[in-house]
């Protein structure tokens, strides 16, 4: 597979226990894919593992939050000329072995946007309670606003063109972004895809959501949301025509 | 009454001088202290005035001047507070946006040293 101008993403806070695997096995798998690592100020060693491993560093001088990292990243490459960038988590869930795939449905159907999600079909949603009532709750209130049902709207391992790449660049949400972010995509008139994908367990660490985390959670993302929808709507009447 | 009047007016005289010695020890911008000088004073007037409080009180139909003073402190602070938010908020995506531009800068300075240092 050519991964000219691709780059694999992985933000990264205090992941030392995951990275230089998370690197290692993309490398081995893909020698030709440029990986940069996105270190959110860890304080740990995170960013020396990961430039040992292979990978290029983008180091955050403060902790901005999932969302500022990525966007980050998403900053660098736009403005590196890449056309696509892959997005996984630095904990080991995403399995690299998929990113072709996800690869394949973003240029065969033109989306912006691809999602590996966790699907029945590969094994289920492989999380706890919680986060499963959090993912249910989310797929209904998301479904009338996106026009269409979407699996896991909470997976952070997706692809992205130059075209999402572009308006990621400039406006990304801060905090918990998936969910966010697919409302952001809907009212440019973007499109995206899914892909069922096999998560596995994380190498190290623990998820920053935490079941009591998740009330907070739920609140910050469903007022995202709504903002989001307010905030887009006069642009999206005015979006220029996709393709 | 009178009693909560007065510890209203120390509440506020104390609130000056509080902000005061910050402008002096730049513990807080000026601009920053506008906003709690004018709930200062704000209070300091309402806290004196108990005819303007009755004005106010009769206006709003209330009976009670206490209500409308709680009122107006409410008012003001809120009107304190939000701005505040909006300050915070700012300040918040900027430091974002400086964060991100140092990281992109340092990054590709860092690629141009290595590049740099692999010509023969």
């Amino acid at each position: 597979m050519n991964f000219q101008k691709t780059l694999l993403l992985i933000p990264a806070y205090n992941e030392e226990g995951a990275i230089t695997r998370v690197v290692a096995e993309v490398r081995a798998l893909y020698p030709d894919l440029g990986i940069l690592v996105a270190d959110d100020c860890s304080t740990d060693n995170t960013a020396d593992l990961a430039r040992a491993a292979g990978a290029r560093v983008l180091s955050l001088p403060c902790h901005l939050g999932l969302g500022g990292c990525v966007q980050a990243g998403y900053k660098l490459a736009f403005g590196l000329g890449y056309e696509t960038v892959i997005r996984i988590d630095g904990d080991g869930q995403h399995n690299p072995t998929d990113i072709p795939r996800l690869l394949a449905v973003l240029h065969q159907t033109g989306c912006e946007m691809v999602i590996g999600v966790r699907a029945k079909e590969s094994g289920g949603l492989q999380t706890h309670f919680v986060r499963k009532i959090g993912i249910h709750f989310f797929r209904f209130i998301l479904r009338p606003i996106l026009g269409r049902t979407v699996s896991d709207p909470t997976s952070g391992f997706v692809a992205v063109n130059r075209r999402a790449l572009a308006v990621f660049s400039r406006s990304f949400p801060l905090e918990y972004p998936e969910i966010e972010t697919l409302v952001v995509l809907q009212r440019r008139q973007f499109s995206f895809e899914e892909v069922p994908c096999r998560m596995r367990q994380r190498i190290a660490g623990r998820s920053s959501i935490t079941a009591l985390k998740s009330v907070y959670y739920v609140i910050h993302v469903l007022l995202g949301v709504f903002v989001n929808i307010l905030r887009f709507d006069g642009r999206s009447r005015k979006a220029p025509a996709k393709r | 009454m009178d009693r909560l009047f007065d510890i209203l007016t120390i509440l506020a005289v104390v609130l000056i001088v509080v902000v005061l010695r910050s402008l002096r020890r730049e513990h807080i911008r000026v601009e920053h202290s506008v906003s709690w000088l004018a709930a200062a004073l704000t209070l300091l007037v309402l806290s004196r005035s108990h005819r303007l409080l009755q004005q106010a009180a009769a206006y709003i139909g209330l009976e009670n001047e206490v209500a409308a003073l709680i009122l107006g402190i409410l008012a003001v602070f809120l009107g304190v507070f939000y701005r505040f938010s909006r300050i915070v908020s700012g300040l918040k995506d900027m430091n974002i946006t400086l964060t991100q531009r140092v990281a992109i800068l340092e990054y590709k300075l860092h690629q141009q040293n290595e590049e740099q240092q692999a010509k023969p």
